[in-house]
């Protein structure tokens, strides 16, 4: 499982968690999550962010 | 005639609007300006950029060369815009050149309101609104112990938190009754300062800065009740104003910001503005959730979908990471009262019209609430 921050932010995203408040189940993999998904902090777009090693 | 696309300015706005053209049109001619050197970064993340052990350079995400390139875009690095010609439709830089629009953007950004201050001490004085301030900031405070910061609001606050965290002595002065003031009610923002003073900052709130003296290599400031306090440097967060200096001189409608539809046109049928710089219907919102809205209405609207743009709740996340609190303030103009309530280790206030909830502002263990109560929540402007 990875994690994947807002360059925007700072919210991390992490793929075992998931986001349940979106629809996103814990586990979710970041391929996975759709295309129109906004970070729940900023708002900003899905490619807006990267991956992060933690 | 031009079919180019003007942007002015490269900050989040500029940046984020030309990213979201791109994305639906890869083709229309896209211009930047900036007065800066043109490197992407991310304001936001500059007021807790210390705790994260990040140097002013790690802020970067990209520079104006790779930005070229991503956006397909040419970008102009240290330009400012003298005028804009409107019946010309062009605009005139600083080196006496011209670039023609089709349609212009005025991402222009904010500029900070400074305090009236007396004194021999005000090359101390610092303020942060882009990350070149910002560079100037962290080199002054290389090696240095203590720092007074005026303005007890949400970058005061942020930036208080912040140099805690590395080490430094934190003095905040400011006028307000509790900190956050013009975002919380009374014994949230009550409970943020008891937050901050256990991790060290010590407040001087009712109290406004008058004058900044030299003194032995330090600086005294000194507050309205005479009392004097000595630090290193001091750091002015009293706020930001939208930037219409611009507009102003081309006589675009101007009211706190530079005032623009739905469609975030303007007076002027060709030119837009968005970010700090705009006022959409009365709001002037420097935050990044509406910008983000703003970016992606906008930039549907410059590549053949005019659409306006709409707001949802917007919570606002203050990045006091030691205390984190959390507000969704109500619609601009609402009628309503704040109701708080004191919960184990935070505050919950709900600012509520009858038996609607239109706004809130969690503080600590209270913050775990947020996403229960954003679903109570109308939409700031739908």
């Amino acid at each position: 499982m990875r994690k994947w921050q807002c360059l925007i932010c700072g919210f991390i995203y992490d793929e075992a968690e998931g986001w349940p408040d979106d629809g996103i189940a814990p586990g979710t993999r970041w391929e996975d999550v759709p295309d129109d998904w906004q970070c729940p902090e900023c708002g900003a777009s899905k490619s807006d962010f990267e991956m992060v090693q933690v | 005639m031009t079919d180019t696309i003007v942007i002015i300015g490269t900050g989040l706005a500029g940046y984020t609007l030309a990213r979201e053209i791109r994305k639906r049109d890869g083709e229309v001619p896209l211009c930047l300006i900036t007065q800066d050197d043109g490197a992407s970064y991310s304001k936001p993340m500059i007021s807790n950029a210390l705790g994260k052990q990040k140097t002013p350079d790690k802020l970067v995400m990209a520079s104006v060369d790779k930005m070229r390139v991503d956006l397909n875009a040419e970008i102009l690095a240290h330009k400012s815009v003298t005028a804009i010609d409107q019946v010309r439709r062009s605009i005139e830089l600083d080196d006496g050149s011209t670039v023609d629009y089709a349609r212009l953007v005025l991402a222009v950004g904010s500029q900070v309101v400074r305090p009236p201050l007396q004194g021999d001490g005000l090359d101390h004085v610092y303020s942060i609104n882009s990350l070149e301030d910002y560079r100037g900031f962290r080199r002054r405070i290389e090696g240095c112990h203590s720092v007074a910061i005026i303005g007890p609001g949400l970058i005061g606050c942020e930036f208080a938190n912040d140099l805690i965290s590395a080490g430094y002595e934190v003095h905040v002065i400011g006028p307000d009754a509790w900190p956050l003031s013009r975002l919380l009610p009374a014994q949230a923002g009550a409970a943020v300062r008891e937050a901050l003073e256990k991790i060290g900052v010590h407040w001087y709130l009712h109290r406004i800065a008058q004058a900044v003296q030299l003194a032995d290599g330090k600086v005294n400031v000194v507050m309205d009740n005479e009392r004097q306090l000595q630090v290193d440097v001091v750091l002015s967060a009293i706020g930001l104003h939208a930037n219409t200096t611009l507009a102003n001189a081309a006589g675009l409608h101007i009211n706190r910001g530079i005032v623009v539809d739905r469609k975030l046109c303007s007076s002027d049928p060709h030119i837009y503005a968005l970010g700090d710089c705009a006022e959409v219907e009365g709001m002037v919102l420097p935050f990044v959730m509406p910008l983000m809205q703003q970016t992606r209405a906008l930039a549907a609207t410059l590549t053949g979908t005019p659409t306006d743009v709409s707001y949802p709740a917007m919570p606002v996340l203050v990045k006091t990471t030691s205390y984190p609190v959390i507000v969704s303030p109500p619609p601009y103009e609402a009628q309503g009262a704040w109701e708080e309530e004191i919960l184990d280790g935070g505050v919950k206030a709900l600012f509520k019209s009858g038996q609607h909830v239109l706004g809130f502002a969690l503080t600590g263990a209270a913050t775990s609430e947020r996403q229960a109560l954003m679903k109570l929540l109308p939409k700031v402007m739908p």
